[in-house]
């Protein structure tokens, strides 16, 4: 997405529906708990967290627009700013280090010409390095969309560059996961 | 061989579904409680037990069951905090992947001995696919007449959702999960009023860890006192630990609290051993926040027993000598790894979760970043070494929630145990770029405090 806000923003009749669904699971009048999950499902609609997006999430939970902007600041997983159609979101932190997480962002810094928190002149990849994701043991990692890639080599970062330059995965809800990600 | 009371039936294949589940045995603990128990009965099983929070701090979870405030006509929640963000741990990940349905049955137990009617699962943001799996696994739950409205005819109602976080270490705080959970930014609470008084919209509150929540599940079983003869004095029952690092076989492992650490990182039933024939330089036992032990403290305590994998035993000698058991997240770093680029990195990771709401941890825990980033690239002075000792001393303590003694203690660790490889690294600036320090070593514990 390379557009600098949203013109037209408006959910449909299904995203709609998952929305009451979200605000169901809360009492009568503690429908703004349902924020932080409408702001991922609004996300992976539009792409990115504009103004006018926030505006329209705030407007359907019935809250100040000025509730929705610091929550979508607070939280790294919101994105306020336009980014790819891909994350690759590439952990960096103590375990994933060690086990080399730095060379595979070197790697994929050169491979793909952009620095970390950069978007391709394509559109499609933004790279980000992340905090812990909780796959210590699978290190080193990324998270794309929904889907961790672990044990990562470089054979592997190209292998899914080319899967996803085919065929860009953004944040779709329901993507399909990685179940067998975690071996024991 | 080890007893497991949680990953037992993780292999049998289908066991993430409804109905292999049911036939193995699941369901099993909420007939018994709600059909033949009082929700005072179920408390006081798992006072019995022993069981201990399983996120890291370890308080008696019956205890802290007890303290929730019951006034009339004011609903309760009992809240799972599947934060799980600690550096090092995986298990609640992969105990929920695996097997969502033993979560599921923890909560409805663990509900009805809370008189809560209304409870959720927070998961961190990133965890979205195990949240479908959960979601999954609750609407199971729901057509199997486990949840809902009176469930098994016994009057108890019980709803049960999944709410997702957005990426925020510090929403694995007890009272920023709260804030996150009404839809706000995760910054911790004053306490008191603590959540057991006034927790999610004020009403009274419990908040308990993946594990801690699936751990109810066979005490409720197979009764309180079964649980407490597994393991050594108060570290009671089993405990997931998530292996990471330098060793050959990382993974999630159930043991009994009652084996040596020794055993733990050296036999192939757990982590195999250190990769590539190297020797062990440093362990951090549970999850990144934890002190970090150095070579000669982590298989011996300083007085020179075997070191167990309980919390007492791996809390053995404070803060001078010994660690914590804390999340059970595990890691074992080799003889090439540097401590100084290590505390670095860790102290770079709480600058990023600093909530921002205290000074000390806010500018401390980028101050440290900034000092710890110039020692590790050959740039630091000596002053820096007590300059970082300093900046620690005055974030520990002196903050709202704990996130600020979380990243004080890494630093004060490391400096404590690794003085040496810190000065190193400001005497041969050329040196520390191209090598790393090695073993350190060993110390005498009169001149091991700094």
């Amino acid at each position: 997405m390379s557009e600098t806000t949203h013109s037209q923003v408006s959910f449909s009749d299904e995203l709609l529906k998952e929305v009451n669904r979200v605000i169901g699971q809360f009492p009568e009048g503690k429908q703004k708990s349902a924020l932080i999950r409408v702001l991922h499902i609004a996300q992976a609609e539009f792409g990115w967290l504009s103004v006018p997006v926030m505006d329209y999430v705030a407007r359907l939970l019935h809250i100040q627009p000025i509730e929705v902007y610091e929550v979508a600041t607070f939280y790294s997983m919101y994105d306020t700013k336009p980014v790819g159609k891909v994350k690759l979101e590439v952990c960096r932190t103590g375990p994933c280090m060690i086990e080399g997480a730095e060379k595979i962002v070197k790697y994929i810094e050169d491979k793909l010409g952009i620095q970390d928190g950069e978007t391709t002149a394509d559109g499609i990849f933004t790279l980000k390095t992340v905090e812990c994701l909780g796959a210590c043991g699978y290190a080193p990692m990324l998270q794309a969309g929904e889907k961790y890639h672990e044990h990562l080599t470089e054979a592997k970062v190209d292998e899914l560059i080319e899967a996803y330059r085919k065929n860009p995965v953004a944040n779709y809800m329901g993507q399909e996961t990685n179940l067998n990600s975690a071996k024991s | 061989m080890t007893r497991k009371l949680l990953l037992d039936k993780v292999n049998v294949e289908g066991i993430a579904g409804y109905d292999v589940y049911r036939k193995n045995g699941g369901y099993r603990s909420v007939e018994k409680a709600l059909k033949t128990m009082s929700p005072d009965e179920v408390v006081e099983e798992v006072k019995k037990s022993g069981l201990r929070g399983r996120g890291g701090a370890g308080f008696p979870t019956g205890m802290k069951w007890s303290f929730l405030a019951k006034p009339e006509g004011v609903p309760r929640h009992l809240l799972c905090n599947a934060d799980e963000s600690e550096p090092g741990t995986f298990k609640d990940r992969y105990l929920m992947e695996k097997i969502p349905h033993l979560l599921i049955e923890g909560m409805i137990v663990s509900s009805f001995a809370l008189g809560a009617n209304q409870s959720y699962i927070y998961i961190r943001g990133e965890y979205m696919y195990v949240l479908r799996i959960l979601e999954k696994a609750i609407a199971e739950a729901y057509a199997n007449g486990w949840l809902g409205k009176n469930i098994l005819g016994t009057g108890f109602d019980l709803d049960l959702s999944v709410t997702p976080g957005a990426g925020a270490y510090i929403c694995g705080e007890e009272t920023a999960l709260i804030e996150s959970l009404e839809g706000k930014r995760g910054n911790p609470r004053i306490k008191p009023p603590f959540p057991a008084v006034k927790g999610l919209w004020q009403r009274p509150t419990v908040v308990n860890n993946v594990e801690t929540i699936a751990a109810v599940v066979p005490i409720v079983n197979d009764g309180g006192e079964e649980y407490a003869k597994i393991g050594i004095g108060r570290s009671t029952g089993t405990k997931l630990i998530s292996a990471g690092g330098n060793i050959n076989k990382p993974g999630v492992y159930e043991i009994e609290m009652n084996i040596t650490v020794e055993e733990f990182i050296y036999s192939d039933t757990y982590c195999g051993g250190i990769k590539n024939g190297k020797r062990l330089k440093a362990c951090v036992p549970g999850g990144s926040s934890v002190p970090i032990l150095p070579h000669y403290l982590v298989c011996k305590t300083a007085a020179g027993e075997d070191r167990l994998m309980t919390y007492e035993s791996l809390a053995d000698g404070g803060f001078a000598t010994g660690s914590m058991l804390g999340s059970g997240g595990f890691i074992v770093y080799d003889e090439d790894q540097c401590i100084v680029r290590n505390t670095w990195n860790f102290t770079r990771f709480y600058h990023h979760e600093s909530c921002g709401q205290c000074s000390p941890c806010r500018e401390g825990t980028g101050w440290m970043e900034k000092v710890l980033h110039r020692l590790e690239y050959g740039h630091g002075k000596m002053e820096d070494i007590n300059l970082l000792w300093d900046i620690q001393r005055k974030i520990e303590g002196n903050t709202i929630c704990p996130l600020g003694d979380a990243a004080a203690w890494p630093v004060a660790a490391a400096i404590r145990h690794f003085r040496e490889e810190f000065e190193w690294h400001v005497n041969e600036p050329k040196a520390c770029m191209e090598r790393n320090y090695g073993l350190v070593t060993e110390k005498t514990f009169e001149t091991a405090t700094a």
